[in-house]
């Protein structure tokens, strides 16, 4: 069976595999998602392709108890703000966490997981999460 | 020398114990546990699979490495849980990791050796200069029947082994295989639980194949059990690679490092390539390592490892297997069937 949606998950990626977006040459302001001009430098702007290091913290976040059908087996879940190490702050689920245990300011870094699956016969969508980062050396 | 230039495991982090599996089916837990010398197993979260296990795993390994991931010439995925029937997982894995499209990349299927099959492939194409780095990856989110004697065992996991020359952590001296058809644990295509031949699976299938390679190996090496310090057996229980020991007369000391069964359970294409790695965390430069994978249908990898000095400047810089076997939060078996989708009505 033909499916929609493929190619917009396919163009998607690069940046949701490895957490990638773009860095402006001339003000040095990074960006996530990519952008395709620097709003503070707009024609001047020039922008570069940066691979985050996909390091962070907690900003803010809510615990989601009422989910659509698809997430009812990971219920409850956190989804945060999460600020990288760069600068910009982008929204992703927090894992590996019990959910009375997150707090605004948790050091958490990106992992690689299932985002969702269209279906039983669809594609399956994979990218970035975070979770908080272990007390180990090699972690961060 | 071809060898290990760089490795990376990774085990997800919810863990049931075998006497909650026992208590369900009302069987006696504390004496299935000791008898099977399994305590508890791994068990993936909803959203992990196949190929976020070998994304984690593979992430290690480079990082360890210290390579640019531009230089893998070769991927190839051991699983018997790929998540797609058609849709090779070592592309996901290529892709996450930031390798170079001009690469070659296939998923392998051998039970439980898939992952040391490929550890294989990858030797012979750094050997020929065909490839630079070649990534060897064994995973796989293994279920049991519920209620199945498999169910106590069954776990998830991954390892990465990056193949190359240069400057290696481990040398592999050499490698050899024995292989045979014996249908002694299967499944077809479309069942959602593998088949096994219960009594079957000792004798003429793990003993046999795990024994005759390792053999071959003293053989091949003209060594004996002395002339090692470590010896690692593919682990479907903590029983087994002890019994295994027992008639090749390896002591237990030599053994039990790598009994990672015991916390994790059975990681299946990672489990022998799981206790090779813990062994990788902690042994002395000059050590030698037996590895003898086993793969159900069936046949055996041997290979005869030297840690090299290198490890030593490599060591911390990625986590552990002890450290994933600590990082653990333990599931009743509600939330188990939950995660693993064994409540089939909720899709
Ligand atoms: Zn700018």
């Amino acid at each position: 069976m033909a499916e929609k949606g493929v190619a917009g998950v396919w163009r998607k990626i690069r940046a949701i595999y490895n957490i990638q977006g773009n860095q402006c040459k001339t003000c040095g302001n990074y960006y996530f998602p990519p952008r395709l001009v620097c709003p503070t430098c707009r024609r001047k702007g020039q922008l570069e392709i940066h691979k985050f290091k996909g390091l962070g913290k907690i900003y803010s976040f809510a615990i989601v108890r009422q989910a659509p059908d698809h997430f009812k087996r990971q219920m409850p879940y956190v989804i945060a703000q999460v600020e990288l190490d760069e600068g910009p702050r982008l929204t992703a689920q927090i894992v590996n966490v019990d959910v009375d245990k997150v707090e605004i300011g948790m050091r958490v870094r990106a992992c690689f997981r299932k985002i969702s699956e269209q279906g039983h016969e669809g594609i399956i969508v994979y990218g970035y999460k975070f979770e908080p980062t272990m007390e180990v050396t090699g972690h961060d | 020398m071809v060898g290990i230039i760089g490795y990376g495991v990774y085990i997800p982090r919810y863990r049931i114990k075998t006497e909650e599996i026992a208590r369900v089916w009302g069987e006696p837990g504390e004496k299935l546990a000791k008898g099977l010398g399994v305590f508890e197993k791994s068990v993936p979260g909803p959203d992990e699979d196949v190929a976020t296990i070998s994304v984690e795993a593979a992430r290690n390994a480079v990082k360890y490495a210290r390579i640019d991931p531009k230089d893998i010439g070769a991927i190839y995925v051991g699983s018997e849980s790929h998540p797609y029937a058609v849709k090779p997982t070592g592309t996901i894995v290529a892709e996450a990791i930031e390798c170079t499209s001009e690469m070659t990349c296939a998923d392998f299927e051998f039970a439980c050796k898939a992952g040391t099959a490929a550890i294989q492939t990858c030797m012979g194409l750094v050997s020929s200069d065909m490839i630079k780095i070649g990534l060897a990856i064994g995973s796989d989110t293994a279920q049991g029947r519920p209620g199945d004697a498999l169910e106590y065992s069954a776990a998830a996991g991954g390892v990465a082994i990056l193949v190359g020359k240069g400057k290696p952590v481990a040398t592999i001296e050499t490698t050899v295989s024995f292989t045979t058809d014996t249908p002694d644990f299967w499944r077809r295509e479309g069942e959602d639980f593998p088949s096994h031949g219960a009594r079957f699976t000792g004798e003429p299938a793990y003993f046999r194949h795990v024994g005759a390679a390792a053999n071959l190996l003293f053989r091949k090496t003209g060594t004996t059990v002395d002339d090692w310090d470590y010896f690692v057996f593919h682990m479907p229980n903590g029983k087994f690679p002890l019994a295994m020991g027992r008639q090749l007369k390896v002591p237990n000391e030599k053994l039990e490092d790598s009994l990672v069964v015991r916390q994790i359970g059975n990681t299946y294409s990672g489990s022998a390539m799981m206790g090779l790695a813990r062994i990788l965390d902690i042994a002395e430069p000059g050590s030698k390592i037996f590895m003898v994978s086993y793969g159900s249908g069936a046949g055996s990898d041997a290979f005869a490892i030297t840690v090299e000095d290198e490890i030593t400047k490599h060591r911390g810089e990625v986590p552990t297997v002890d450290d994933y076997i600590a990082r653990k939060t333990y599931v009743e078996y509600a939330t188990y069937a939950k995660y693993r989708r064994k409540i089939k009505a909720l899709g």
